[in-house]
């Protein structure tokens, strides 16, 4: 609408040349030209970059020399055929899955039970989850490093008082089954208060004349969350179990420092692998290689969760 | 038919047991609301208790805090975590580097996703949809997938352990989210603003300046305390990138700590709660500038 005025404005003066027009058309491609720039010299050309080094052999001399020897698919058949590429993609797909189906469970527990708390509660619990939030994710591994110190751990003594077991120093991290549990747990810590916060969100828009309803028509409490509540919510649960998937299928931080960056093998995901084939012993082709079926496999899962989406909205 | 008297003490009956029935869902409510206060308040201690035990730690003496029989809380306190975390070689230059990367990232940002806010929510023209759609699908791409390419890069320009690659790098990656927040807070304030602006004798560019401008403050306040965060946090980019100690940023001081000088936890909780203590502030005021309706009432009808 401004610029229909502006343009009004304009003719009715008469004084303004055709450049002045032409400069006027031109004006938001000169708007949006940096951040073009910046986005596609950044982030889109290390993209086409990735793919084109994942096609290289690429060693600590070729990254000397700048360039690359062409190897074909030869990085790919190469990392098909090792056994612990393998043992890295289940262990991601079932890290993931188990990081992301507790956070769902967990954040859908407490954004019911916010519902119902008195509104002083939930003032604390919600200030308890934006501190969390808060918290910058290399600071809450160093704390929880600390709580499972093998010797003065605070989880130790509180788990052993609790008669769950001997656990005076037990090192967590010496069996990667535990150790890959603690991490789940610090990765679920962190995600509960940003996808609470959203379902929450979206179960204050749920019609409550709608659950009343089916209250008075004999549903119970988790009929009236299965039939009604689940189904108004699902295109919330689409987008926070579509953007949980994507990051803790990346998964770096938490697992990197945890173990004091120098994870074994057994600990490794694909992120972690990928990491470690490129920086750890310069083969950036083959590590490319790794990241790239590691987008291939985010970029299936987005599109299905973007394909149910779409679904839900036909129907809606 | 039911003589009128009988009715009455039909009544008074029933009314007699539904007090009776009242009170006890009274109290069966009172309990169920206790309870679920109750739970409340257990989640919120579980949730917050991590963040607890490393303020407390940070401000207890060494032998508080090496002890097989954990001191519950901080007494008595001391300051000189702080004083030996402060003290650790390169604290205070990695704190200069992650508060000059933040800044300058955050000037350019600001200036870039302005501009594209206001083209993208003022005009329209070819391809504005195309670049709506990439400033969206690039938030998809994971960061640590672009790590070798993105060093590869800047290894070949010199850029390799330099806080200017770093700076780059932050720009792209908080790029996309600032230009979409910006957008929204330009698309809320009203066009009609500006043009009575220009019917009372603005030019297009001051109208611009004087209305919207000032209007869109408190969303410029707001994304860049979302692109501080994002920045002040970021781990890997920095870690890879930045090979020095002395070029090094917060968060990777913090993350070597255990590895360079052993599980020295008091000095690391110290170090960590100096880290978290600026993200939670801001963190808190971004809460109410997103949330406040920012334009309300500017324009009736």
């Amino acid at each position: 609408m401004a610029t229909a005025i502006a343009a009004d404005i304009e003719s009715a003066s008469g004084s303004f040349s055709g450049s002045r027009r032409l400069s006027m058309r031109l004006l938001p491609y000169a708007l949006i030209g940096p951040s073009v720039v910046v986005i596609g010299g950044i982030l889109g050309f290390p993209l086409a970059m990735l793919v084109w080094l994942s096609l290289q052999h690429y060693g600590l001399r070729e990254l000397i020399a700048h360039t690359g020897e062409w190897v074909g698919l030869q990085n790919f058949q190469a990392i098909l055929a090792d056994p612990l590429f393998h043992e890295v993609v289940v262990r991601s797909l079932l890290f993931t899955s188990a990081c992301v189906s507790l956070t769902i469970v967990l954040s859908t527990l407490i954004a019911l039970l916010l519902l119902r708390v008195s509104p002083v509660v939930r003032g604390v619990v919600m200030s308890a989850l934006v501190f969390v939030w808060a918290t910058p994710v290399i600071v809450t591994v160093d704390i929880w490093q600390w709580m499972f110190d093998y010797e003065f751990g605070v989880i130790n003594y509180l788990l052993t008082q609790l008669h769950l077991g001997n656990f005076i120093h037990h090192n967590w991290f010496d069996n990667p089954v535990q150790g890959l549990g603690v991490i789940v747990l610090v990765v679920v810590w962190g995600a509960i208060p940003f996808v609470t916060i959203t379902i929450f969100a979206g179960l204050l828009q749920v019609p409550s004349d709608v659950v009343d309803a089916a209250h008075v028509d004999g549903a119970g409490a988790w009929q009236r969350f299965w039939y009604v509540t689940a189904p108004t919510l699902k295109p919330i649960f689409l987008i926070v179990t579509c953007l949980s998937t994507i990051w803790d299928f990346g998964v770096f931080n938490q697992i990197y420092v945890l173990l004091n960056q120098r994870p074994s093998s057994d600990y490794f995901t694909i992120a972690i692998y990928s990491y470690r084939e490129s920086f750890g012993v310069t083969q950036y082709g083959l590590g490319a290689a790794i990241a790239v079926v590691m987008v291939l496999i985010l970029v299936v899962v987005t599109l299905f969760y973007v394909r149910e989406t779409v679904k839900v909205a036909e129907i809606a | 038919m039911i003589a009128p008297g009988t009715a009455q003490g039909v009544l008074a009956g029933r009314s007699r047991s539904a007090t009776a029935g009242r009170v006890r869902a009274d109290l069966w409510h009172r309990t169920r609301q206790w309870l679920f206060d109750a739970i409340g308040l257990a989640v919120a201690a579980v949730m917050l208790f991590p963040i607890y035990w490393m303020v407390a730690t940070a401000f207890k003496p060494g032998r508080d805090i090496l002890t097989l029989t954990p001191k519950w809380f901080p007494a008595p306190i001391t300051l000189q975590n702080f004083q030996d975390a402060i003290a650790r070689p390169f604290f205070l230059d990695d704190v200069r580097n992650s508060l000059v990367i933040v800044g300058v990232m955050l000037v350019l940002a600001l200036t870039i996703a302005f501009f594209a806010a206001v083209g993208t929510a003022r005009f329209g023209f070819r391809g504005r949809t195309a670049f709506l759609v990439m400033i969206i699908g690039v938030q998809m791409v994971p960061l640590i997938a672009l790590i070798i390419p993105l060093y590869l890069m800047l290894d070949a320009v010199g850029q390799v352990d330099s806080l200017a690659g770093v700076i780059a790098v932050y720009l792209a990656l908080v790029l996309p989210f600032m230009v979409w927040t910006l957008r929204g807070f330009v698309a809320n304030i009203p066009a009609e603003l500006e043009e009575a602006g220009m019917i009372d004798g603005c030019s297009r560019v001051g109208a611009f300046l004087r209305i919207t401008f000032p209007l869109v403050g408190p969303g410029l306040v707001a994304t860049a305390i979302f692109g501080f965060i994002q920045a002040w946090n970021e781990y890997i980019i920095a870690y890879v990138l930045l090979s020095s100690p002395g070029n090094q940023t917060l968060t990777v001081w913090l993350a070597s700590f255990t590895t360079n000088h052993g599980p020295q936890w008091g000095p690391l909780m110290a170090g960590a709660t100096l880290t978290g203590l600026p993200v939670v502030a801001f963190f808190l005021i971004l809460q109410r500038y997103l949330a406040g309706g920012l334009t309300a009432g500017a324009v009736k009808g």
